[in-house]
């Protein structure tokens, strides 16, 4: 026998240990009282608190804003980037390469860094802002503000990887189509819309599937820039699990975990599902 | 027209560069910028040229806060990056042959649990919990493992797919002359596997040295950190010193920045597998 079965084995007991097992094991700890010490069943108490305390719902609902708009931000702005970058322009070359190099770059490292440009006062933008005669906004010390100003860092940070899968796509659709519809007289727009759109469809559809993924389960980005706050105003589920799990509310925060693994695959299962399906024969 | 036309796209083009380089490159700009200036200079956060250029006495003094915490951190990550993506790699790579070749019942289950590692966040308390168990929490075996785990699904993906383009025949070839199957796979076909492997390698190694979450939960402390774990600690250490805040980051970019000059085109091909309909 050529290809054995045990090849399997290293990357089953690693996988199996510490990623599936504890997957499983926090369905029944999310059930408990859990500290370090001793564990109670509590049945569903945890999912309770968790749909009733104002915090722990501004998690919830923060997640459901955070993951999409972070993800159609990237589809639309990856998709004119890699039509812009794969276009006649000059310095192609370097414009990618600075487009993308941001996704390589610690998100930390990232989150501090726009946490001083974006300071109220004293950061760079509020002062070119007020260059230009515009008082800026407390980015991320306005409640109602914060979570879309990380939100913004988060696309600014992230796009680079959206626009190099667009122009994977869009090297690969046949010059012909496109040279075919414009000798039928379509117009740019047309040709844009009937032709370029639905045949860079599997670009679209990973784009969509990864920054979704990334957005709904995002933390880092977050916790470098506000922590969660102002109060808890910019947390998500994956800062609620950490600062649960702070606290020494174990059960807690393990039930905040399953909640974020069923609204993951609620949402990316079935989406995924459909895209596919939806996919263009060419 | 006839010389409007390229005139408006020479504009275009530099207005374009313009744009793009100040929203790309500025931020960066920032960074070196404030680690070169005094402390009380960064401390107001300008956008300006350093009145005094004190950038090697910034990163001398970052290296020597809580006791050389960034030299270990640096020690730490270079063998959590080493060791995690070397297990992945051979891993992976056994998996994504057999998976690609043997065609079994089992073939869509095994294909699920890859998948499902890429959509289902890790549940946090009850992986300490298992290491703990394991005598592994706290430990950088514990997170080398991790990561082993974290990145598999990524790697078997790129591993099978490339496996599909490796001919049957050859290691067919290989059994018939007579070697088992450790040394047609280690032998034969891990060598054919180069370029991917080199994909995997490099993507993985960015994302292992990147990785803030898992040394957060599962390497905690400040003895033994991690390079990004000492920007986390330093953040509310340097709250008043952001020459020094900045200069780490200077310094914990460096790494990245190298792998992308050199290996630019492997990060993209890695990343954006799949994104072509195949």
């Amino acid at each position: 026998m050529a290809y054995p079965a045990w090849f399997y084995l290293p990357a089953a007991v690693v996988y199996g240990v510490l990623f599936i097992a504890p997957t499983f094991a926090s369905f029944y700890f999310s059930l408990t009282r859990w500290s370090l010490f001793d564990q109670e069943f509590i049945g569903f108490g945890n999912f309770v608190q968790f749909f009733q305390e104002p915090a722990l719902v501004t998690g919830l609902t923060n997640t459901l804003i955070y993951g999409p708009i972070t993800s159609v931000a990237k589809v639309v702005l990856g998709l004119l980037l890699a039509l812009l970058l794969t276009s006649q322009i000059q310095g192609r070359g370097w414009l990618r390469s600075v487009v993308f190099f941001p996704v390589l770059v610690s998100t930390i490292g990232v989150g501090i860094m726009f946490q001083a440009l974006m300071d109220p006062r004293d950061g760079a933008i509020n002062r070119m802002l007020g260059v230009v005669g515009i008082n800026g906004p407390g980015w991320l010390t306005n409640p109602d503000l914060a979570l879309y100003s990380v939100a913004l860092v988060d696309v600014w940070k992230g796009v680079g990887l959206a626009t190099v899968i667009y122009i994977a796509g869009l090297v690969s659709i046949p010059r012909e189509y496109i040279e075919a519809a414009a000798v039928d007289g379509a117009s740019a727009w047309q040709r844009f819309w009937h032709v370029t759109v639905p045949l860079v469809r599997p670009a679209t559809n990973t784009v969509i599937i990864l920054s979704l993924i990334g957005g709904l389960r995002t933390f880092d980005l977050i916790w470098a820039m506000t922590r969660g706050g102002p109060g808890f105003t910019s947390d998500v589920i994956a800062s609620v699990i950490y600062k649960q799990y702070q606290a020494g509310f174990y059960g807690l925060s393990t039930a905040g975990n399953v909640v974020l693994f069923v609204i993951v695959s609620a949402i990316v299962v079935p989406l995924a599902w459909w895209l596919n399906r939806r996919q263009v024969e060419y | 027209m006839v010389t409007g036309s390229p005139m408006r796209r020479y504009l275009l083009s530099a207005l374009t560069l313009v744009v793009f380089t100040a929203i790309f490159v500025l931020p960066f700009v920032f960074v070196l910028l404030q680690a070169m200036k005094t402390r009380q200079e960064a401390a107001l956060l300008q956008f300006s040229l350093p009145t005094e250029v004190v950038l090697w006495d910034n990163i001398v003094q970052v290296f020597q806060a809580r006791d050389y915490m960034l030299v270990t951190a640096f020690i730490n990550s270079t063998i959590l990056t080493v060791a995690s993506v070397t297990l992945m790699v051979v891993f992976a790579a056994m998996v994504g042959y057999v998976l690609q070749r043997r065609l079994t019942r089992w073939t869509g289950f095994i294909n699920f649990l890859v998948l499902a590692g890429l959509i289902i966040p890790p549940a946090v308390v009850p992986t300490i919990w298992v290491l703990q168990g394991l005598g592994l929490f706290r430990t950088l075996t514990g997170l080398i493992f991790i990561e082993v785990a974290f990145g598999l699904s990524f790697s078997v993906l790129l591993f099978r797919a490339f496996m599909s383009t490796i001919p049957r025949q050859l290691d067919e070839a290989a059994v018939i002359d007579g070697a088992g199957p450790i040394r047609t796979f280690f032998q034969v076909v891990f060598p054919l596997m180069r370029s991917v492997a080199v994909t995997v390698i490099v993507v993985q190694s960015v994302q292992v040295f990147n990785d803030f979450v898992h040394p957060l939960y599962f390497l905690p402390g400040d003895e033994n950190a991690t390079v990004q774990l000492t920007l986390y600690n330093f953040q509310s250490q340097f709250e008043a010193q952001y020459n020094l805040l900045f200069a780490d980051i200077l310094l914990i970019t460096i790494p990245p920045l190298l792998m992308f000059i050199f290996f630019n085109k492997k990060i993209v091909a890695g990343m954006t597998a799949g994104a072509v309909k195949g």
